[in-house]
């Protein structure tokens, strides 16, 4: 500190920096000057969360392919090689299996984060549609992930799914056999599932992380209030409500950071296999084209959408039950997409809608939770009349959106942030 | 927001306990990562101690047993071999006392074996990694006074049965000699004698 | 609205795997893997009882060894019986699997990770449910695994069970208990009735060893994370109150 001539030489190297690369800039523009509502709460530490489970992901997905072996022959042993011979093996495949399910936690929340205080709407669209994409490219990656250890819930599982596309018209058989590269799902289809898993998705997932931000820090964060801190500034042009993300933030979501990692590590260490939601239990078997497990279920991020699908039994306008089902799985993500342009309302946050919105989310997010629990249960006639209900509410908050947003009675939003 | 009140000691002290603790975590998250890189237990089985038999090898003769993917020499010195080795002149030789650790500190001697008549040595070139050929005989190799030894193809090296390297030759050691001890007729490569 | 988002990523965390046997199997065990002398007692059974036909493909005997606390010497003495098998190798067996096939109509599954597909509460139930059924071509059949194709193989330690009306502790489906001894009347009651080289009670404790160190034998790392979980969460925590400290400490400015 108290050394003039070092401060000074570290000046010295910084400018020497700044004039070939934008290192003071950028750190200023995204951390030091980046001026984010002091009102964050506790829904605001998932989005810093979800990263620390990227950059997991990819550093113990590295370290896995060094020993995995992606063949029909090899996978399921090579698996077994990393748990029990590869010097703490076990760990850094448990790390990743893990954290594939604190991936979806995370998100689920982040996204949740969303709809409650409205961060999707204007001018953050461009955010919402940017994450959306993020969310498709990872439930691709989670689901050519869990291919890969090649044991019977791995195969049955991937066969189920590319099934689904054998419900489009005309094309459907050809595509999936396109896709499975043969005419059974095969090392053949393990070897691309493989490429895509560890080379392609993660490029693709990536690049959208650094727009989703750039996007982000472009218009700046939203708030739990909704309002926009920009319109208030004091002389020197800073938000009277924004604090620099740095070091505010940075420490505040460091300790996000702690509680989140005792959680993640308590499941590692105790219990990796999630009762048999993370890892389930046929997945110890290796992969059998001749034997079907007794009792398909999808990993629990995948459950509600996998109910959704179930639930359609029934024909409508000439299209029957399985390619309906198709469809109105697929529709349940893309109307995701469109939200921006849904919500009609004047205001941003939850805080200052009116009570239908309030009751939509609740029963959305009930539902949501049910089609996750029917998700992972076998079908009866029961649980698929609710599953049918439960996927009524799930469109119904979306598409009845443009209209209970407009008639419903907002409440006046506050000039500055509160709390 | 301003400095007013702050309590800049406090402050620069749970930074600094915070970076430290950090900087411990992120050694220890590194822990299992480098260590990961280490042989496993597959590549250590198959790294494990060979043993074989040596009460049919016959005076003279040499056999070879694989281990860690490297051809191991046992050879069975005839008397008139271990003379040969021993009266060797010396200054021919790099390094005729094995000052440089080639081998396990309980070998030693001119013959650098536990017992003189068996030698064991990795059979690999410590030039480039080739594999010398076996020339026992007195002028099995046109040099002058060959007292019998190995002779690397590759770049022409020169060993006598001890695997001690001869001066202006290309490799710079003497042959390794691995781990070794007895047990009975066997000899197990691989394991050192206190191991036992 | 804090405590109660935190009760609800808690609840998201599996409860599953604690008390009650797994459904659909009458008994149920607690593996413990601190217990060296159970799980070696378990080795030895499996190698004498179970090896003749099943592998551990994945479990290496220099592993056990290591993890069970037995010395090589006596691992290489009195565990490994063949002499293509060194103390470094997996626990493979001499049988081919087209053998088994041909011998028991289905190839003897590797058991490496019986106790994870299974569970451990369905692999100590099914070694202590076989009883005798003249209708099987064993002889003898399975209370959790109907016409199973494996006979009794520890029928001399075990004794013959059979199949009895007795009373029994056990809930029954479709019954009402007796008023006094609120026991239940069942025809399903297993009964040895030959007595073998064990007493029940020995026979179970041999079971339970047996299960237990198959228990150990699907996820061996178990021992490394149990010893290792303290000392990571410890940390994280004393982590934890530093940033929060940290935290708070800057935030001093906001309030």
């Amino acid at each position: 500190m108290a050394n003039p001539n070092k401060a000074k030489a570290e000046r010295g190297v910084m400018r020497w920096i700044d004039d070939r690369f934008p290192a003071t800039s950028m750190w200023q523009d995204h951390m030091a000057k980046y001026y984010a509502p002091r009102n964050f709460n506790f829904w605001y530490f998932f989005g810093s969360l979800a990263l620390l489970v990227l950059v997991n992901q990819i550093l113990t997905g590295v370290w896995l392919t060094m020993s995995y072996n992606p063949s029909a022959e090899e996978a399921f042993a090579s698996v077994e090689y990393i748990m029990r011979d590869v010097e703490y093996g076990w760990l850094i495949r448990y790390m990743h299996s893990t954290g594939a399910t604190a991936f979806f936690a995370v998100v689920y929340l982040h996204m949740f984060r969303g709809l409650l205080y409205g961060s999707y709407k204007a001018p953050r669209e461009l955010i919402w549609i940017f994450g959306m994409m993020i969310y498709l490219a990872l439930m691709a990656e989670a689901f050519m992930g869990y291919l890969l250890p090649w044991g019977q819930m791995s195969y049955w599982g991937a066969q189920v799914i590319i099934s689904l596309f054998s419900a489009i018209p005309v094309i459907g058989p050809d595509l999936t056999q396109w896709i499975r590269g043969d005419f059974l799902i095969s090392g053949i289809t393990l070897n691309r599932f493989f490429a895509l898993h560890v080379v392609a998705l993660p490029i693709v997932i990536l690049a959208l992380v650094v727009l989703h931000i750039i996007a982000l820090h472009e218009v700046g964060s939203n708030n739990p209030d909704g309002i926009d801190i920009k319109a208030k500034k004091d002389e020197t042009g800073k938000p009277l409500d924004g604090i620099p993300f740095h070091p505010y933030y940075t420490v505040k979501d460091l300790v996000g950071v702690a509680v989140f990692l005792f959680v993640f590590c308590v499941v590692i260490f105790y219990f990796p296999e999630g009762g048999g939601y993370f890892i389930e239990k046929p997945n110890f078997e290796p992969a059998n084209p001749m034997v079907t497990p007794d009792h398909i279920a999808p990993v629990w991020y995948f459950t509600p959408f996998y109910a959704i699908l179930r639930a359609i039994n029934f024909s409508l306008f000439g299209l029957d039950a399985k390619f309906l089902g198709v469809l109105f799985m697929g529709g349940a993500i893309a109307v995701l997409f469109v939200l921006p342009w849904l919500d009609r309302s004047p205001v941003r946050s939850m805080r200052y809608k009116g009570w239908m919105s309030k009751v939509m989310l609740t029963l959305f997010a009930i539902s949501f939770v049910i089609l996750g629990v029917l998700g992972v249960l076998p079908t009866t006639g029961g649980r698929t009349l609710l599953a049918q209900v439960c996927t009524a509410i799930y469109f119904a908050f979306f598409l009845l959106m443009p209209f209970y947003t407009r008639l419903e009675k907002t409440k006046p939003v506050p000039e500055r942030v509160t709390g | 927001m301003a400095d007013n009140g702050v309590n800049k000691g406090r402050r620069r002290f749970l930074v600094g306990a915070t970076s430290v603790v950090g900087a411990v975590g992120a050694v220890g998250v590194a822990v299992p990562f480098v260590a990961s890189w280490q042989p496993s237990a597959k590549a250590r089985a198959a790294g494990a101690p060979v043993r074989a038999d040596i009460s049919k090898l016959e005076a003279g003769q040499r056999m070879t047993v694989e281990w860690r993917g490297r051809p191991v020499w046992v050879i069975n010195r005839t008397e008139e071999m271990i003379e040969r080795t021993r009266e060797f002149d010396a200054s021919r030789l790099a390094d005729p006392d094995s000052e440089e650790l080639h081998q396990p500190t309980y070998v030693s001697g001119p013959l650098r074996s536990v017992r003189p008549e068996i030698g064991v040595l990795i059979g690999i070139c410590t030039h480039l990694g080739c594999s010398p050929l076996y020339r026992p005989e007195p002028d099995a190799v046109d040099i002058e006074n060959w007292p019998g030894g190995f002779f690397c193809p590759c770049h022409g090296s020169y060993f006598d049965l001890a695997g001690r390297v001869f001066t202006n030759v290309p490799a710079p050691t003497n042959l390794v000699v691995p781990p070794y001890r007895f047990e009975g007729d066997d000899i197990i490569v691989g394991e050192d004698e206190e191991a036992a | 609205m804090k405590k109660q988002l935190f009760a609800l990523l808690f609840a998201m965390l599996p409860v599953a795997a604690m008390g009650a046997p797994a459904a659909g199997v009458p008994f149920s065990m607690e593996p413990d893997l601190q217990d060296k002398a159970s799980l070696q007692n378990g080795m030895k059974l499996y190698v004498n009882y179970c090896m003749g036909c099943h592998s551990l493909e994945h479990q290496r005997f220099s592993r056990a060894a290591e993890d069970l606390e037995i010395p090589q010497e006596l691992v290489e003495e009195n565990l490994i019986f063949s002499s293509d098998l060194a103390f470094n190798d997996q626990m493979h067996i001499a049988m081919g699997s087209d053998d088994g096939a041909n011998w028991f109509g289905a190839a003897p599954p590797d058991l490496s990770l019986v106790s994870r597909l299974r569970g451990n509460d369905w692999v100590y139930s099914y070694l202590l449910t076989f009883y005798k059924d003249p209708d099987t071509v064993t002889g003898v059949n399975n209370a959790v695994f109907d016409l199973v194709a494996m006979p009794n193989v520890l029928e001399p330690l075990q004794g013959v069970q059979e199949k009895v009306c007795a009373e029994t502790d056990r809930p029954v489906e479709g019954t009402e208990p007796d008023t006094l001894s609120g026991k239940y009347q069942s025809c399903e009651t297993l009964q040895v009735t030959q007595p073998g080289q064990m007493e029940p009670e020995e026979f179970e404790e041999a079971v339970y060893d047996l299960t237990n160190f198959l228990a150990y034998v699907g996820e061996p790392s178990k021992l490394q994370a149990q010893a290792l979980a303290p000392k990571v969460l410890i940390f994280i925590f004393i982590f934890g109150v530093i940033a929060y400290l940290l935290k708070r400490e800057y935030w001093r400015d906001i309030h």
